[in-house]
């Protein structure tokens, strides 16, 4: 029952992507479109196969530099929304900066980021924390300012202290708010690294795009787009696993 | 934990569990006064069963977050056990209105919450909880989250909370008010048995007159908005009592004599 109902929320994208790849496939032999412009999807396979070695270090390399960064964005996120929440002050003189940080592109501060602190670890881990961050603590703050009132006022009157009121009620009813910022944040972690990558590095999935690119080896491109594509298909899943263990309290969306 | 008969029946001359003293408050809205308690005194005796009787929106529950220390009120002072307790949380067991399970817990961690804030959710707790659990008829129910019971055991739930709670005097805020009207008198007779085994200083806000005689020993009469204690009436039936009282001609007696007093309180409040 459960089998054949995510099978059928699955197979109408899946055949739409199938077809796709097939019209992209008929078209680059019927209009004889050169390879370095558009390769097809069997060159693009080829490709993949064929220089399955080399992509591995590279493709390693990425999957590091995110999970790393986006550990440290989320926990940057939390922290942040966490003392914001219990600052109201500080919450009233930062906010509006953060989400007006958020207006600068951080493709542009990037090469910023690398002449301060070179062409180490520590720049791309910033690149990612930065776009990490943000989603998790909105995401936080916004499901700690919506606590349950009614909720709420039984701790206070069952003499609940600050900590118990945070840890028993607060960071649990927010939990659910929270695991949206973070499946959002673990998406951006890996468009994070990648552009680390473009702006200065030895190794990577960023560092080969931009190797291929010099070389017009689209068909290497397109490969480690599907890469990327896939790391963040990937993270997403992981996460809503996650969600999915640690609010199992909650009801079936459709029950009743 | 349980009060037994006897150290209840010593009430002649013992400190009355909660006494509240001259209550008033007033809350402010863009400079206007709005007051909503009006020099409210009332007295729960240790191991008594006292409810509060009054018109929807008089400020009942106002009082309750006076007597839990989440209000300061302006004049009057709150009493337990004869010390002066005006302002201070954690004293009382509160059961409020909606269930307010937590819906991350399951049923027995819910029941224990209040143990678990005063730090003392042990092994005995946990075995207790059980027990009641099972007097409540939740019995195979331990393990579910609260969107898997029904409003009536959420209720009973939420009641178990209250009782297990580590303080003295229980405070009920309309807790059957959201229930339908067959389950309410259920859960009528279920509160008066346990009530009747366990004993505890419980103060109830009701707007159900019959609700108020079959539980108390004293009923507290309010007012409308400005909320103030109109009349105080010593519920004479005996304990341990059973439903049927509501029968016996002296309950119907009192029932419209109390029913008449708040009819012409609901009758004098500009509309």
């Amino acid at each position: 029952m459960k089998l054949r109902r995510l099978w059928n929320s699955i197979w109408p994208p899946l055949v739409a992507v199938i077809l796709l790849l097939a019209v992209w496939q008929a078209a680059t032999s019927i209009f004889q479109i050169e390879k370095w412009i558009l390769p097809s999807p069997s060159d693009i396979v080829r490709e993949a196969t064929g220089g399955a070695a080399g992509l591995w270090k590279h493709t390693m390399a990425t999957l590091r530099l995110m999970l790393v960064g986006f550990a440290i964005g989320t926990g940057t996120g939390l922290l942040v929304a966490f003392s914001l929440h219990y600052i109201p002050s500080l919450k009233s003189s930062l906010y509006p900066l953060i989400i007006l940080s958020q207006n600068i592109p951080t493709i542009a501060l990037a090469p910023l980021l690398m002449i301060w602190f070179g062409f180490g670890i520590l720049p791309k881990i910033i690149v990612i924390t930065l776009v990490c961050f943000f989603p998790v603590a909105v995401a936080a703050m916004d499901g700690l300012t919506r606590t349950d009132r009614v909720m709420l006022d039984y701790m206070r009157m069952a003499g609940a202290s600050k900590g118990q009121i945070f840890r028993k009620l607060e960071v649990p009813h927010a939990l659910p708010s929270i695991l949206s910022g973070v499946k959002i944040a673990a998406t951006y972690s890996v468009m994070g690294a990648v552009i680390a990558e473009w702006i200065g590095a030895d190794k990577g999935i960023g560092y080969y795009m931009m190797l291929q690119k010099s070389s017009f080896r689209t068909d290497k491109i397109f490969v480690a787009i599907t890469i990327i594509v896939t790391i963040s298909l990937a993270m997403f899943a992981l996460i809503a696993l996650l969600e999915k263990w640690l609010v199992r309290y909650k009801p079936l969306k459709d029950d009743k | 934990m349980m009060n037994t008969e006897k150290s209840a029946s010593v009430s002649g001359t013992d400190i009355a569990a909660l006494e509240i003293q001259g209550i008033s408050l007033a809350f402010r809205k863009r400079r206007q006064q709005l007051p909503v308690l009006n020099d409210i005194s009332l007295t729960v005796p240790a191991g008594k069963f006292v409810s509060i009787i009054g018109p929807s929106g008089c400020g009942k529950s106002t009082l309750f977050h006076v007597i839990g220390g989440l209000l300061e009120p302006d004049q009057g002072v709150v009493r337990m056990g004869g010390r002066e307790v005006t302002g201070q949380r954690g004293l009382i067991s509160y059961v409020p209105q909606k269930p307010a399970l937590f819906p991350w817990r399951n049923t027995l961690d819910n029941v224990l919450l209040a143990r678990e804030i005063s730090g003392d959710a042990n092994e005995a707790a946990r075995a207790e909880a059980r027990e009641w659990l099972v007097r409540a008829g939740l019995g195979g129910f331990e393990k579910s989250y609260p969107h898997m019971l029904s409003g009536g055991m959420q209720q009973r739930a939420s009641f178990l909370r209250g009782l297990l709670a580590p303080q003295e005097v229980i405070c009920l805020d309309e807790p059957f008010s959201s229930l339908d009207e067959l389950t309410r008198s259920d859960m009528q007779r279920w509160l008066l048995d346990l009530w009747e085994t366990s004993r505890r200083s419980v103060l109830l806000i009701t707007h159900s007159v019959e609700e108020a005689l079959l539980l108390s020993d004293t009923i507290y009469l309010f007012s409308g908005r400005p909320a103030s204690v109109l009349h105080r009436a010593d519920v004479p039936f005996a304990r341990p009592r059973r439903e049927s009282v509501i029968e016996e001609p002296g309950f119907l007696e009192l029932k419209r004599e109390i029913s008449a007093r708040m009819k012409e309180e609901q009758s004098k409040k500009p509309i």
